[in-house]
This record gives C-alpha cells, sequence and structure tokens, in this order.
C-alpha cells in the first residue's frame, strides 16, 4: 500500500533478468551472439540475424545519442510527477541497437536528438532501470 | 482490382456516452448495414470483427466479438474471424475479402464496437496503481516501466524525430485538426463541432511533446458495421456498390514501436504495396480518409502514400487550402477521429463509401469522386485500402 505512484515493473524472468539486474553491478547487458556477434535487443530466442541460440548477455559501453524523445507533460495518475522525458536512445555498438529510457538529471528542455548521453541506474525494488543521462563535462 | 464490394454501411449512435449495452450499439450497426444492402440475416454467412471481445483492463476497447453477435442475431456462419494482429484496424476486412476470395463466404458482416468513451484504458489504470504495484511480462515491459504509458508518447517521439529531419512544424501539422473540426462542425454525427483556428491549436494544453490535446482524437461509444459481398453476389442488392481495387497490410520494418527508425511506421510498407496492386494512382485519388488517431498519423500517410514526398507533409498540409472539401485533396470529410470520435479506422471505411456514393449531403466533396483512399493504424499496424465506385 502505498500514497505515491509506483511505475509498472517487468516481472522478471531467465530471460530478460540480465537486462533489468545488470545495473546492480554497474552493467547495462544486452545479449550477443557467440556465433556472429550481433547484438540482440529485445530479448529473443534466436539471434536474429543468424539464427544461432549461442546467445548471452554482455556489458554494453554504456554511451548512447538521443534519437528521438518526448517530454511527458500529462500526469496520467495519481502522485505522477511531471514533467518527465521519455526518449529512445541509439547505442554504438551496432546500427538499430535501441533502447526505450528516460533522460535524467538534465532540465528537459535542455535535452535534443542527437544528445550524447551514458547509462545510470535507478534502483525500483528488485529491478534496476537503465536511465540516460548527458555525459559530464 | 479484388471483386469484393462493400455492399452495405451502418454505424450506431456514436458520442462520448452512449447509454446502450456495446452488443446493443453493435446489433444497431449491423441492422442499419443489412438494411442499406436491403440484405436479410439469413443471407449472413460469414464475420469478421477487430480484434474480438477483450476483456479485463481491454474490455471498453473492444467490449463485442464475433461470438456475442452471432447469439444475438442468431446467424448460422460458414465463416467467422476476429483478431487484433494484422494491417492494423483494417486487417478485418482483409481478412474478409480474403475468406470471400477463397469461396469460404458470400456476405460477410465486418464491424468495430468501441465504449472507450464510458470506460478506461488500460493505461489509465496502470497509472492508478498506487496502491498495488503492477508487473507486466509482454514486449511493452521494455516500455512501460519508463512511464511510457500511452501511444500518445511513442507517436509523439516520431513527431519529434520528423520535426527535426525534416524542420515540420506545430503550425504546418495543426492544419489537419483544423480542417477535421471544420468538417464536423457541418456533420450533424460528430461529436466535436465547435471550429477552432490554427491560433487556438497552438495555445492547447501540451501532453506530451510536441503533441497537444488537439492532436489527439475523441474516445467515443460507437459500433460501424459493413456488408461485403463477392462483386457477383452483389449484383442484385438495391445499394450501390463500391469496389474494393486494391487493399495492403504489409509490415517490412519492425513489429515494435521503438525499434524502427522513426519515423518510418508500418504504414509506409503497406501504402507501397496498395499502389503494386492497382494501375491507379495518387493523382488518381478523389478523396482521402486517412486514419488520424493522432494528427502526426494522417500526416504520416499522407507521405507514405505518396501525395507528396517523405518529409514534404507539413508544406503540403499547411495552411488548409489543399486539404479543404473543395481542395485538391479533400481530407478526412466527416471530421475523422480528431472531431468526429474514434470509431477506430472504421470511420473512415463509412466515410469513402458515402462520398462515392455522392450521399454526403452538405459534406459532399465537389465533382463526382469516383476514388477513395482509406488507412488505419500507426506505429507497427498499418492498413489502407482503396474504394472506387464501379
Amino acid at each position: 500500500m502505498s500514497d505515491t505512484y509506483q511505475r509498472t515493473l517487468p516481472i522478471l524472468t531467465d530471460d530478460n533478468r540480465h537486462f533489468w539486474q545488470g545495473g546492480k553491478d554497474g552493467h547495462l547487458l544486452l545479449l550477443r551472439c557467440q556465433d556472429c556477434l550481433h547484438w540482440v535487443h529485445v530479448p529473443q530466442p534466436r539471434c536474429t540475424n543468424c539464427l544461432s541460440e549461442a546467445l548471452k548477455p554482455e556489458p554494453v559501453s554504456g554511451k548512447a545519442e538521443v534519437e528521438t524523445f518526448t517530454i511527458n507533460v500529462k500526469a496520467w495518475g495519481k502522485g505522477m510527477k511531471v514533467p518527465y522525458t521519455i526518449a529512445v536512445v541509439a547505442l554504438p555498438e551496432q546500427p538499430g541497437l535501441r533502447v526505450t529510457t528516460n533522460i535524467v538529471d538534465v532540465d528537459p528542455e535542455k535535452v535534443y536528438i542527437g544528445m550524447p548521453v551514458e547509462v545510470q541506474f535507478e534502483q525500483d525494488d528488485d529491478v534496476w532501470l537503465p536511465m540516460f543521462a548527458p555525459v559530464a563535462g | 482490382m479484388v471483386d469484393v464490394v462493400i455492399s452495405g454501411i451502418g454505424q450506431s449512435a456514436v458520442g462520448r456516452k452512449v447509454d446502450r449495452s456495446g452488443i446493443a450499439m453493435t446489433v444497431d450497426a449491423v441492422l442499419a448495414a443489412l438494411a442499406d444492402a436491403g440484405l436479410d440475416r439469413k443471407d449472413i454467412d460469414g464475420l469478421s470483427t477487430y480484434p474480438g471481445k477483450m476483456n479485463g483492463n481491454l474490455a471498453h476497447f473492444s467490449p463485442v466479438g464475433t461470438h456475442e453477435l452471432i447469439e444475438a442475431l442468431k446467424l448460422k456462419l460458414d465463416w467467422y474471424n476476429a483478431g487484433g494482429e494484422g494491417g492494423a484496424q483494417q486487417a478485418a476486412f482483409l481478412n474478409a475479402v480474403a475468406a470471400i476470395k477463397a469461396g469460404y463466404a458470400r456476405h460477410v458482416i465486418v464491424f468495430r464496437t468501441l465504449k472507450e468513451g464510458s470506460g478506461s484504458m488500460y493505461w489509465q489504470q496502470a497509472a492508478g496503481a498506487t496502491v498495488q504495484r503492477q508487473r507486466m511480462g509482454d514486449r511493452f515491459e521494455y516500455l512501460l516501466p519508463f512511464d511510457a504509458l500511452t501511444t500518445i508518447n511513442h507517436v509523439a517521439m516520431s513527431m519529434q524525430r520528423h520535426f527535426h529531419l525534416y524542420g515540420t512544424t506545430r503550425r504546418q501539422l495543426g492544419a489537419i485538426s483544423v480542417n477535421a473540426r471544420a468538417n464536423a462542425a457541418i456533420n450533424p454525427e460528430a461529436v466535436f463541432r465547435d471550429p477552432f483556428t490554427i491560433d487556438d491549436y497552438l495555445n492547447a494544453k501540451m501532453i506530451s511533446t510536441p503533441m497537444c490535446l488537439l492532436d489527439c482524437d475523441v474516445p467515443t461509444d460507437a459500433s460501424t458495421a459493413f456488408i461485403l459481398s463477392s462483386a457477383e453476389a452483389a449484383r442484385d442488392l438495391k445499394s450501390v456498390p463500391i469496389n474494393i481495387e486494391a487493399m495492403a497490410g504489409a509490415l517490412w520494418s519492425a513489429a515494435s514501436w521503438d525499434q524502427t527508425d522513426m519515423p518510418h511506421m508500418g504504414a509506409h510498407d503497406a501504402a507501397k504495396q496498395l499502389w503494386s496492386r492497382t494501375d491507379l494512382k495518387p493523382k488518381d485519388v478523389d478523396v482521402a480518409e486517412l486514419y488520424d488517431g493522432f494528427s502526426f498519423l494522417t500526416l504520416t500517410w499522407l507521405e507514405a502514400l505518396g501525395f507528396c514526398g517523405i518529409g514534404e507533409g507539413g508544406a503540403f498540409v499547411e495552411g488548409g487550402q489543399r486539404i479543404a472539401r473543395d481542395g485538391e485533396l479533400p481530407l478526412n470529410t466527416h471530421g475523422g477521429q480528431l472531431s468526429a470520435g474514434r470509431t477506430h479506422g472504421f470511420g473512415f471505411v463509412r466515410e469513402a463509401v458515402i462520398q462515392l456514393r455522392r450521399e454526403g449531403g452538405n459534406r459532399q466533396v465537389p465533382g463526382d469522386p469516383e476514388v477513395a483512399v482509406t488507412s488505419a493504424g500507426g506505429g507497427p499496424q498499418g492498413g489502407c485500402m482503396l474504394l472506387t465506385r464501379r
């Protein structure tokens, strides 16, 4: 029971735990094919490039670039803090490798497409949410 | 040409709240469509709907499926189908045409019923989870934990990318909303009818940048129904048959809101496929009824269907003259979902039929329109149809 807004969280499984708990050790872990080295996100049963089953979580650099974003202004539920920034960020490891996230630690009005950002984690219950903030300096 | 025609159209009362059950509204719409075609329920041998009955958080999104209608009208069907995955809301039409072409049915009811005016959506319930934590485990688990709770957020991000790449402005895009309301003003069935100006649009409440309230359609209670018939079976019917010249629901890009090269959407794939299935060209289209669950989706369809180049949609609609009822491409002549109400893709098909039959009354487009294009969907789903008067 809580009076404050609680975000929806994923149900953790063997297929997604790496993504949602890698932040515990400071890593953003994505599935990577051990045969053709293709990154696969969101998790799939086989490599989407070569269909190999040899997928293993590996850390990415944590660097990214804002591909697009929106400042959500409307509070959809009681106690939601607005505004907040939702973004799709492009990871440099592979063209088309993207993660939906929030851009944090910056005035939403300062966010722009192409902005360099890096991952940081916000723990909520047993989940470490990969958030992105502007690269320091 | 697929040798299938739209032989009947019908719609229930449409409103923010209609004091009738979903099944009662569905029966209203279907009986109207049957009467329009001059058919009896005994003539019906097929049934198709999108997305089928839903329960729980999504009950208001689709309160009626095939079984409810079969029971209510005691239909005896050779073929029936419901599904929410395919060429967006037009998947129900694609499936019905496929069934008729395969010889599984001759006269198929196609319907869509919503009680979204009366009820709340899944995301409202997710956002209201202040007493108990919600957990989810499907593909949306990569979106909802970041409070990307509604389609609005995803379309807004696509829109932002379009603005960035092509210099599109809110003033340009707003013409779609202003045009919809101007058309609704002379449509007595429309839900919102008070005209507004581009300045009203620019001053509207922001929801999720750059999307404002007037970019979003109106949730309603509504049911829309059609009879699709094989051309041969429709020969003796009393209504003017409207030919399905071509239809498409391709998806060659990602089946996902965020794993795609925004602002590219499924709409681009379906639209490209549509023109590969007809000798007609965009210049042959007399009236366009293009999905506007969000105004930006209409812009996407205009570009995808080749009425202008990719990235040129803002300039195409700017000022609104080109898309007005007396413009070179009359657009969303009933007011669209933005102002006539969210009939979820189906109202556009109905309006196209009305315009091609020249039954639009004071909102009838000038000339004698012979070709209409309709579309539905956004993001990873898109479907479109080219209709002609035979």
